[in-house]
This record gives structure tokens, sequence and C-alpha cells, in this order.
């Protein structure tokens, strides 16, 4: 029971990793972007090849990640999102989808089209004893970092000036801009800084998934769902989210493993019907 | 209403552009249908390489005639675009042969138009036990999921395991491989002490390998599709200390598919499989099939068992024509193709005169660390085992 | 629309032109007519989509659930020794619209992103589910065995795709009429104007909730039938006709073509499907690459696909 719930939890809080930069990017600048997953995989990519080619440790290669997809991410908000933000949600639809094709066949042809080589450091791999219970170290690390996140986010947007800015940008961006807020230019560190955060996801899932550029596809509706059923817009919402999502999949496979499959769609579905905004709307972050 | 006229324009030239190839007496046409973009781009990748080797090595002819190939890209399973490929290469391109073919779904979609049309088809992976089945015109080189499965029950009679968990990935395939295995180890007196489904798409083993560890079975049978799962089943194996727990671990060779085999790293260390293909296969003829595959495509990608059985594909194609006198009319091309027997790098294997489906040594082999690497070093076989699930029929 | 100055007869000459173009291919390119009539079937499953997503606003993900739904209705029947096609058309047509219709309380509610995500869910919820029915459905093997009668007992389906085609052109040209009488009819008025104003519509007492069910039921019976068109004229029902990439393949169609324009999803289909075929054909391997550059493209240059494009180019054109 201690050991489902814990790796329920580790799960989730994978989840929450790659999503957040979507609840941010998709949930605070409502722009639809598909194309977060191609984000993170950049960030997964990243982090391989400054193990694997340039011999860095795994730690420095996560802090790699986050630049290189916050670095694409900004050039990308340079280039093309930047002029969609208003435009219909079909168009960026589109666009993001467009984004993700490049992606895929780019990865494959510099990476080839098989998974990539991840070995994590010493002290992440076996398991562990913590409060009676075996736990695997690498889901133990991906659980810390979850709070790490979460806390620091909380942080950065509800008590910085630029939390301040992003909430009043969000909220209305017309009085933002009167109020002499800089709105491009806030509107692009955040969305390099969304899929910054995707990217350190890509990284974290190295240890659990496997690389690969049909990544950037594969797993999207697990993030849409997570945002979607947390509350696009909050960055608790989806912790909350994750961890439920997270500990209903790993225990449903767990007890019911017939079901397998299905608990985790009936589950969102189920929700959404009860509350169609996500388990905590967007008012306070 | 106004504004399409110009568009239809653009596409009829679009069309216009795409044509049909000038056609010469003197060239073969050999349609391929596989996945060569997508999450499984890696199949189609190994076709070419063993296709593109067979015809290096034979100076790019096959019975004196110069070969085209043309390929068509499914990205996966998709039987819909397959079907539709299969009819333009036949009635556009005008190809004597098909093949490729990775997935199932997608080979049985084509059989009616093959049938229909009288062409012979080389399966080079496709692994539903049926497919030779289901049109006189299909052949098979590759295997079936029950003819590398059944052998290793067999193989574990034999090492006095008796009791085993069977974990399987809930598709076709994985139905296929549960029932063989169960099959083949119930009849020698072992048992399946449970077993389970795991969805195609899932992220995270722990629950499933946690599951087992609680129902602590003498060992464990898998399947899974070659790609992702392998690796991300076997990590979260290591991490739960499965091993440490005393509890065997048994697979096909799909999870440790030459191609993946590197980048699962040492979490598939000691795991047992049943194969018909291993790189790392000790004869000569597969040493100067992996020379001239390294030399040709450098060292970046490993032959793996996709590329083995394009080129006996190409191969079997060589060998019905050289029977034919380069007749390549269906019913002379099939006649021909059944009971052909030669000497690939896996080893001795034939074409069953009855079936059309491949009959072949199946070899048992663990994986370890040869030189820096990790292969399947081959320990024990079987020899000429028929497709299971058509013997039992 | 926006085209000034055309009379509605120049209109629809230049409606009945686009059909007889389409026609015609069947004598301008007889070496594709497997491609063109996949293309008329994926055409009417975009038309359908946008009955739902450009005139009823329902954002969905999954609409493969009916076009796999009606593959499935009009595959099982005609496995099962009933192989007349136009009724195997009228069996996807019913299950889908009562399949719609029930789903649609589910749906019809909630916003954007909500329905969204019910979509897929349901979507991924049916494959797992033919996945799980593998006895009946042939699971991930694919249903196989489907023999399909001659139409009107006389033309024969042929290696050619000729009667497929032809069998195709017909069907999509009568759902996409009787498409077109519903979105001109009082109901598809109300429909547009839900979608331009839901509390206004509400305020002058359309049942709001009621038409958006019906719209959605009739969406979901159109896709059915694309999905047994599909089914009869491959004669084979792959697991992948429920899947998500299917909904999200249809959906990009429709987005390129243009939403709520009803030519549309016609449109799209031509254009993605000639796209991706010949980029395929150019580079099996890459060919993604140049489709996603096609779309950035698209979406840079004119928002609202190409027939907002399109109409957009007229209009400056006449000024």
């Amino acid at each position: 029971m201690g050991i489902v719930i814990f790796d329920g939890i580790a799960y989730g809080m994978l989840l929450f990793l790659i999503a957040v930069g979507l609840s941010v990017t998709m949930g605070l600048m409502s722009f639809v972007n598909l194309a977060h997953g191609a984000f993170a995989m950049i960030g997964g990519y990243a982090a391989v090849t400054a193990m694997n080619q340039f011999g860095l440790g795994f730690f420095p290669a996560l802090v790699a990640s986050f630049v290189a997809a916050a670095l694409v991410g900004g050039v990308l908000e340079f280039t093309l999102y930047r002029r969609l933000y208003r435009a219909h949600p079909l168009d960026q639809v589109l666009l993001s989808i467009g984004l993700v094709f490049v992606s895929v066949a780019v990865f494959t042809y510099f990476f080839g089209p098989t998974i990539q080589a991840f070995s994590p450091p010493e002290s992440l791999t076996g398991s562990m004893s913590l409060m009676g219970l075996e736990v695997g170290r690498y889901r133990l690390f991906l659980i810390v970092c979850g709070f790490a996140i979460l806390a620091g986010l909380l942080l950065v947007l509800n008590r910085t000036r630029y939390g301040a800015m992003v909430r009043a940008a969000v909220d209305n961006q017309r009085v933002a801009r009167g109020t002499g807020i800089h709105v491009q230019r806030l509107f692009f560190l955040t969305f390099a800084f969304g899929c910054g955060l995707a990217g350190l996801g890509g990284a974290l899932s190295l240890g659990i998934l496997g690389l690969e550029p049909s990544f950037a596809l594969k797993y999207l509706i697990f993030f849409l769902i997570v945002v979607c059923v947390g509350g696009a817009g909050t960055i608790i919402g989806p912790f909350v989210a994750a961890l439920l999502v997270g500990i209903v999949d790993v225990a449903g496979k767990y007890y019911l493993p017939e079901l397998g499959a299905f608990l985790i769609y009936v589950f969102m579905v189920i929700t959404l019907l009860v509350r169609p905004n996500g388990l905590i709307p967007r008012k306070g972050l | 209403m106004l504004k399409k006229t110009p568009v239809i324009a653009a596409l009829a030239l679009a069309c216009g552009l795409l044509g049909t190839p000038a056609q010469a007496d003197e060239t073969l046409r050999i349609g391929v249908i596989a996945s060569y973009s997508g999450p499984y781009a890696d199949y189609g990748r190994q076709f070419d390489a063993g296709i593109q080797l067979y015809l290096k090595e034979h100076g790019g002819k096959i019975a004196g005639k110069k070969v085209e190939i043309i390929k068509k890209d499914t990205a996966g399973p998709a039987p819909d675009a397959a079907k539709r490929f299969a009819q333009e290469l036949i009635v556009r391109d005008k190809v004597s042969f098909i093949t490729g073919l990775d997935f199932s779904p997608n080979a049985y979609a084509l059989a009616p138009i093959v049938t229909q049309a009288k062409v012979p088809t080389v399966v080079m992976n496709a692994s539903s036990s049926a497919i030779t089945t289901s049109s006189p015109y299909i052949a098979r080189v590759s295997f079936t999921v029950q003819q590398v499965s059944a052998p290793m029950a067999t193989w574990l009679l034999k090492q006095g395991v008796k009791e085993t968990y069977v974990v399987v990935a809930d598709y076709a395939s994985g139905t296929d491989a549960h029932t063989a295995f169960e099959q083949a180890f119930a009849m020698g007196g072992g048992k399946v002490v449970g077993s389970v489904r795991t969805p195609m798409n899932n992220p995270d083993f722990s629950a499933y390998v946690q599951r087992i560890k609680d129902a602590k079975p003498e060992s464990v049978f898998f399947f899974f599709p070659s790609g992702v799962m392998p690796p991300a089943f076997l990590k979260a194996w290591k991490e739960r200390g499965m091993e440490e727990a005393g509890i065997k671990l048994f697979a096909t060779g799909e999870a440790t598919d030459d191609s993946y085999l590197e980048a699962t790293g040492d979490a598939a260390l000691g795991l047992i499989t049943s194969h018909h293909y291993s790189y790392a296969h000790k004869s000569e003829k597969n040493q100067k099939f992996v020379k001239d595959f390294y030399d040709t495509f450098g060292k970046s990608m490993r032959p793996s068992y996709f590329a083995i059985t394009a080129y006996d594909g190409m191969a079997a194609i060589a060998g019905a024509l050289q029977k034919t006198g380069g007749d390549v009319s269906g019913d002379k091309v099939m006649a021909a193709l059944k009971g052909l027997q030669f000497e690939s790098p896996r080893g001795p294997i034939e074409i069953d005169a009855a079936t059309g489906d491949i009959v072949q040594t199946v070899y048992i082999r663990r994986t370890e660390r040869v030189g820096g690497e990790l292969v399947n070093v081959e320990f024990d076989q079987f020899d000429k085992v028929k497709d299971p699930a058509k013997a039992a029929k | 629309m926006k085209s000034l100055s055309l009379t509605p007869g120049q209109l629809t000459g230049l409606e009945a032109a686009f059909w007889l173009l389409l026609a015609s291919s069947f004598w301008l390119m007889p070496d594709h007519l497997t491609l063109l009539s996949q293309i008329l079937i994926l055409g009417l499953f975009a038309v359908s989509l946008d009955l739902a997503l450009g005139y009823a606003g329902i954002l969905t993900v999954g609409h493969a659930a009916f076009f796999g739904c009606g593959a499935y209705a009009a595959g099982l029947l005609a496995k099962h020794g009933w192989g007349e096609p136009f009724s195997g058309l009228l069996l996807a047509l019913l299950v889908c619209a009562a399949l719609g219709y029930a789903l649609s309380y589910l749906i019809v509610r909630g916003a954007d992103l909500t329905r969204l995500m019910i979509t897929i869910g349901v979507c991924v919820l049916f494959g797992e589910l033919a996945n799980r029915l593998s006895g009946i459905t042939g699971g991930t093997d694919g249903l196989q065995g489907i023999v399909i009668d001659p139409v009107l007992g006389l033309f024969e389906f042929d290696l050619w795709g000729k009667t497929a085609f032809v069998y195709a052109f017909v069907v999509v040209l009568a759902m996409f009429l009787m498409t077109r009488l519903i979105v001109s009819s009082p109901f598809g008025l109300a429909l547009r104007g839900i979608h331009d104003s839901r509390k206004r519509m509400q305020a002058i007492g359309s049942p709001v909730a009621a038409r958006l069910r019906m719209a959605y039921c009739f969406s979901a019976a159109l896709a059915g039938v694309a999905g047994a068109l599909m089914a009869q004229t491959s004669q084979f029902v792959g697991i992948e006709a429920l899947s998500f990439n299917r909904s999200a393949e249809i959906l990009i169609i429709l987005v390129l073509g243009g939403t709520g324009r009803l030519y549309g999803g016609l449109i799209g289909a031509i254009v993605y499907m000639l796209v991706h075929d010949w980029f395929a054909d150019l580079n099996p391997q890459y060919w993604m690459f140049w489709l996603g550059i096609f779309l950035i493209v698209v979406v840079m240059v004119g928002r609202g696909g190409i027939m907002g494009a399109l109409s957009r180019l007229v209009r400056i054109r006449r000024a």
C-alpha cells in the first residue's frame, strides 16, 4: 500500500515537472501550445548530449536542458508565437502542430529514430529505505524536485515584482501596459521560462521515460490532462491534479490491472464533468 | 465560394508533376511499404539498409535486371494507407513484388489486393501468424510471434523452471505471445501462476513490477514490442531489486532489439531471450554481413532483426526468380518461393512449401557485455522451428 | 461568405464547377483514384467536424470516435454476411447518430478546454475498448474478412478503385448537399447565432443546449458515414480508425482548410492529402519536416486557413 502511494506520487511529480511549463504558456498566457512536448524533448536531448558527448554530470546537464529549451523557446517566441497571441486558438493549434512535425523530423535526422542512452548518477540509482519502505532513489529525487519547483514558482509569482507584473499582464494587458509594464518583453521572458521548465521536466523524465523523437507527441495527452484537470493558469492546480492522476494511475494499475488503460481517462472525464473548470479554477495563483 | 478554382488548378498541376516513372523492360520494380517516419522509423531504416546491402553485393541486379525500389511510408500501423499504397504500387508503378511490411494490420489490409492482382508479396517483419494464410500470394521471411515465444517455454522447462508469470503488452501480438507461451509451457507440465497485460502507451511500469514482486513468482516471461517499452520495464525491474528478490526474467528477442540494446544499458544485462537473429551470431556468413553492413552504413547503426529479414527478403526474391528463370508472374513466383531453402546470415532458413511461412532456427541468447558493447550471445538453439500456431491446426 | 460582387447564381455555378472538377478527375487522373476516394472520405469527415466545431463551436479532438464506430459498424455488418453497401452506410449513420446524441450530454457543457479534454478522453476510451474487445473487432490486427457486395448489385469494387471512387463521390456529394441544407436552414442559422453570441440567443429564447446537442448528433452521424465509407472502400478496419492521432489529423485538415465555411473541410482534405502524399513520395523519412513548415507558413500567411486567406484575397482585389 505505502509503496504504491509513493510510486503514484513520484509518477505524478514526473507529470507535474513536465506539465507545469504548459500551465504557464497555455494557462497563464492562453496560447494553445501543443508543441509543449517538443520543448520537453529539446531539454531531454540537451541533457543527453551534455552527458554523453561533453561528459557533464547529471546536475549540470539539468541546467543545460533548461537553458537550451528556454533559448529555443525564446527564439520561436520572437519569430513565430508573438504574432499569434491574439489569433484564434485554432490557428495556434496549427502553428504548434507544425512545430511538432518539424521537431520530430529534425531530431530523427540528427539523433536517429531510436531511444537515447541515459544512466542516472550513482547516487540516484537503486533503492533506499525510507520510513520502512524500499523506495527508488530516482523517484524520491523526482518528488523532491517537484516540491522544490512548486515552492520556487509560487514564490516567484506571488512574492516578486516580476510575478506581480505577470499576473497584472495576464489579467488585463491594456491596463498593465498603461501602468508602464513592457508587456511584450514580459511575455517573451515568461514564454521562454515556461519552455525552460518544459526542458527541465524533459531532462528529469529521462530516468523513467525513454527519449526518442516521437516524445513530442506521445505523452502530450498526459500533460494536457494534468493541466486541464488541475485548472489551466494556476500552479497549485496542476500540482494537485498531477498527484491525483499519478496515484490513481499507479494504484489502478496495481489493484485493478484489467482496467489499467481506462482508469486515468475515466478519472479525467468524471473530474471535468463535476468540475468543468478544473480542480482549482484560476483566481488566486 | 469563388476562390477555389486556382487551388484546384494548382493541385491538378501538382498531380501531373507526381507523374509515373518511365518504364523499361529491363527493370525489376519492387515496392517497399514500411514505416520510414514517426516512432517506428527505425524499422524502415533497417529494412532499407538490408535491401541496399543486398543490392550492393549483387551489383544492383536481381535475375539480370536492374532493381528499382519504390518506398512508401506508412509511419506506423496504418492499414488504410498500406492498402492504398499497395494498390498504387501495382496499378501506377507496375511493381513485380511488394515487400517491407513491418506491422501486421498493414499486411492484412493489403492481402485482398495482392490476391486480386496476383502480385507476390514477401513479408519482412509483420509477425501475426495468419498473415500467410490471408492470401496465397504472401510469403514470409521474418518470424511469427508464436514461433519465437513457444521455444522459450520449452527451454524454461528444460532448465527445470516449473512456474512463471506472464507479462505482455495489451495488443494482438501480446495476446499471441501469451497464448503460444502458455500452451507450450502447460504441455510440458509448467504452470502460469499469473499474468498481466499492460497498455501500449504506458509511461511508468512501477505498478506492474511491484505487483509481480508481491506475487513472488519463481520466474517471469514478458513480451513487448521493440522500442521504448522494454527499456522502461527493465529499468523499473532493476530499480526495484527484482534480481535480488530472486525472480528470474525471460523474454522474446524484441526486448533486446539490437537497435535499442545499447541505449537500454546495463538494465538488460543477464536477460535471457529467444529470437531468430542476433547480430552477434557466430557464423562466417554473418560476420561478413555485419562487416559489409558497417562498411556501407558506418558504425552508428547496428544491423537488427529488421535488417537481416530485409536482406533475406531480397535473397528470397532472387532465389525465386532464379527458379522461374526471371518470370515474374505471380503464380510461378509463389510456387518457386514455397519450399525455397537457403543459408542466411542468421542460419539456415526455409519457406515452408505448405504454408509459405518461414522455418528457421530459434536461438536462446543471454545479454552480455562483449568488448565494451552489449550484445545477445546465443548459447542454445532449436532447429527447424515451424510456426506452432499453424502446426496446431 | 465575403465574396462581394458575386450573385448567388454565380456562387452556385462555382460550386457546381468544383464538384464537376472533382468528378472529372475520374478521367483526368485514373492512376490516383484510390487516393482521391480517400481524400473525399476524409473531406466528408472534416465537413462533419466542421459542423461541430465551425458551426456549433464545440471544440473536439475526439471525432475519430465516431469515424471509427461507423467503420466498425459497416465492417462488422459486412463481415457477418450482409455485404450490401448502402445498408452499411445507413447502419453506421444510425449507430453514430445515437451515440453522438448520447455523448452530447457529456460534451455540450463546460468551456472549450473542458470539451476538448472530454472528447479526447472519450475517443481514447473507445480505442481501448475496441482493443479489449478484440474477439469482435480484431483488435490491433484489424477487422479482416470484410466482403462488400457490388454496388446496386452491378458494380464490383475493382483493383483500380473506379467503383470505390464513384461510390465515394456520390455518397460524399449527397451527404454534403444534406449538410448544406442543414446549415442554411433555420436550425443552421440558429447555430451560427449561438456560435457568435450564446447569451443573445438564449435571451431571444433559442434552446441553446438542445440545438447544440442536435448539431453534435448530426456531426457524429456524418463522421460515422465517412468511417463506413472508409471501411467499405478499403474492406478493412484498423484500430487506428479510432485513434487520437486520427482525431488530431482531421482537426489539422479542417483548420488548414478553414472552419465554418463548409468547403473548408473538403479543400483542407485535398490540399493536406496531396501535399502529404507528394512530400512523402519525395522524402519518405523526413516529409514531416516539410509538412510542418508548410503548416507554419499557412498560419503565418493567412489566418483562418486556406478559405480564410482566399476570402481576404478576393475582398482586397475587389475593393
